[in-house]
């Protein structure tokens, strides 16, 4: 692992990346709501239930200053890797001096506390009114610096850098990239109000996108984060619209006779498969996201439907009862002739693609349960993952570790979260109402 | 259950007492009423002057008489199917037969699913139930483009307990008159 020298701070200024994610405009079209406006009561409650096989043992030292800053770092980076399921964190506290610099780090301490690596860090108020953030990771055994960054971020960016600086220390530690600066979508549902949101992946900062007296489902990210299509039934019927999270802009890209649903982004963002029924039976078309050029994808007269793109665009998956039962299909996206991929059961629904393109997710039913698992393309092995009755809605985290789903506990919808070998869970539940359809956004670019 | 629609749909036809409501629709405009609507009835036989046959007096409107069969909009399915049951096929047959009658009126026919499974197949399912209602009708010379099939899966379910009482109401289609 290469050492970045104690002098060489590198940092991208957190506003490139953090610009366009914040600026959530909205349109406003009659009788829906778009508003800007925080989720009422919005949050999503993370709680975690199951942990990792391994741990890594960590410790975090506040950062000088920070305490007296709109977010402190270290909490929000603390619960960031303990959420993970794969961290464990050390002691921190009651260490004299409290080291903010390498030079304090006294090793035999952390050695001692059984931490293998040590985060130290600094915040310093600018001038203009934002932060310097500093941090370092260090090595216990090897009294070196895996990763030092330095970020400049406003007061109400600070979240935002703690979720980047998770994601630094989770990477360098586990090999895998961190994907706590990431987003997710779903809807929550209270009385006959839905609405759709966006909230960070930790559930915090959730915003409304579209709030409806009609169901919405099936939201779809864009491979750039920038874009949400979605199902609305608001004009009585399902029609598939694109909706930008950046102007709040949106149009109906599906709004033919009959039904318009399971919307899902090629991946060069320029086009989507959709499922219409426009010319009898639920059938797969690809679209541009402009609404032009219309093509259809399958010729038969079963239920073809729940399209999804392989990450390099070459396979499309998708749900087919031609067969006799809904089970999961993938042929070439340019057309071809379809494979049939799973042969366990009697329903096999849903499928997503993993990240790396070498699995995918889906829902398979075991007797009246309705589960959450995994199949690897090369062997066709599948692995349940979960165990509740009503699980739905699969999709994959953008670095490929969590499953986040929706499911139902005591009659109420929630969504939960499970790492790919099973022993990470979360659990992400809403003040009131139900939750459903949840979709985990990209990496930031 | 059939026994039970068979029963309400003599009671209804015969005795023109109230029968199920209608689906409600959730903010949708208040329903233009046309009165005075009267629909062709085949010719009457001379009757036996010595007992006056009772006839229906013309009130108005067929689809708002709750009278009529035609105010009898759903069609239950049975579990993973969409197959007209015999017993709604004269529901089916009567709204046909009134837009046979009426060339510019359009329905919609809106398919339901019970909530087990995923949403999606389960709009395909619903969009089923709600394409074979409308090809009963089409066999029966109504025109493709008076009906549209759309679906709302499990959307938008009657009632919502995990059971076969309820999810034999959500496998269902409902017939909704565009425009009145």
């Amino acid at each position: 692992m290469g050492v970045i020298p104690p002098e060489d701070f590198v940092g991208q200024p957190p506003d490139k990346i953090l610009g366009s994610w914040y600026r959530l405009v909205l349109a406003f079209l009659v009788p829906l709501s778009f508003a800007l406006s925080p989720a009422a009561r919005g949050a999503l409650t993370i709680e975690i239930i199951g942990s990792g096989a391994t741990q890594y043992p960590v410790a975090i030292v506040p950062f000088r200053a920070e305490a007296g800053t709109p977010q402190p770092v270290t909490p929000v980076v603390a619960a960031d890797l303990v959420r993970s399921g794969v961290f464990r964190m050390v002691d921190a506290g009651g260490v004299s001096p409290t080291p903010h610099e390498p030079q304090e780090v006294n090793y035999a301490t952390w050695r001692a506390r059984g931490a293998e690596a040590v985060v130290i860090g600094t915040v310093v108020l600018l001038p203009d009114g934002r932060y310097d953030v500093r941090f370092r990771l260090m090595d216990v055994a090897k009294q070196t610096q895996l990763a030092g960054f330095a970020y400049t971020a406003s007061g109400s960016q600070l979240r935002l850098t703690a979720h980047k600086i998770a994601d630094v220390i989770y990477e360098k530690l586990t090999g895998d990239k961190g994907a706590f600066s990431t987003r997710i979508t779903y809807v929550a549902k209270r009385g006959n109000r839905y609405e759709l949101q966006v909230a960070d992946a930790d559930g915090v900062a959730a915003q409304t996108i579209l709030a409806s007296n009609e169901p919405i489902i099936s939201p779809a990210w864009s491979p750039d984060g920038n874009q949400l299509a979605y199902v609305s039934f608001e004009q009585r019927k399902p029609v598939v619209y694109v909706q930008s999270l950046t102007t709040g802009g949106r149009r109906a890209v599906a709004n033919f006779w009959g039904s318009n649903s399971a919307p899902t982004w090629a991946p060069d963002g320029r086009r989507l498969a959709v499922v219409l029924t426009k010319d009898g039976g639920s059938q797969i078309y690809l679209v541009n996201a402009d609404g032009s050029d219309l093509r259809r994808l399958t010729q038969t007269s079963a239920i073809d439907t729940e399209p999804n793109f392989s990450p390099d665009g070459a396979l499309l998956l998708f749900t087919s009862d031609r067969g006799g039962s809904p089970q999961i299909y993938g042929m070439p996206a340019t057309g071809g002739e379809p494979q049939r991929l799973t042969f366990e059961g009697t329903y096999n629904v849903t499928p997503r693609f993993s990240p790396d393109g070498k699995s995918f997710t889906f829902i398979q039913r075991n007797g009246t349960r309705f589960n959450v698992a995994v199949q690897d393309l090369a062997t066709r092995q599948v692995q349940v993952l979960t165990d509740g009755s009503l699980d739905e809605s699969p999709s994959f985290a953008p670095n490929g570790r969590m499953i986040l789903y929706a499911t139902e506990v005591k009659g109420r919808g929630i969504l939960s979260a499970v790492s790919s070998d099973g022993r990470v869970k979360q659990r992400l539940t809403a003040d009131a109402g139900d939750v459903r359809e949840p979709a985990w956004g990209p990496l930031p670019k | 259950m059939k026994r039970l629609l068979i029963g309400a749909l003599m009671a209804g036809m015969l005795a023109g007492c109230s029968t199920t409501p209608t689906k409600e629709q959730d903010g949708a405009a208040v329903e233009d009423r046309k009165p005075g609507m009267v629909v062709d009835r085949p010719p009457v036989k001379p009757a036996d002057t010595t007992k006056p046959l009772a006839t229906k007096p013309m009130t108005g409107d067929p689809l708002t008489d709750p009278g009529n069969i035609l105010s009898q909009r759903s069609i239950f399915f049975d579990y993973d199917s969409n197959l007209i049951k015999d017993e709604f096929k004269p529901i089916v047959n009567a709204h046909a037969r009134y837009l046979q009658q009426n060339p510019s009126t359009r329905i919609r026919v809106e398919g339901n699913a019970d909530e087990r499974g995923s949403r999606e197949y389960n709009i395909a399912l619903g969009q089923r139930r709600s394409e074979a209602v409308k090809q009963m009708m089409q066999l029966l010379g109504v025109k493709a483009n008076q009906v549209e099939p759309v679906s709302f899966g499990e959307e938008k379910p009657r009632c919502t307990e995990a059971a076969e009482s309820c999810w034999s109401q959500n496998r269902r289609g409902d017939i909704v008159y565009q425009g009145r």
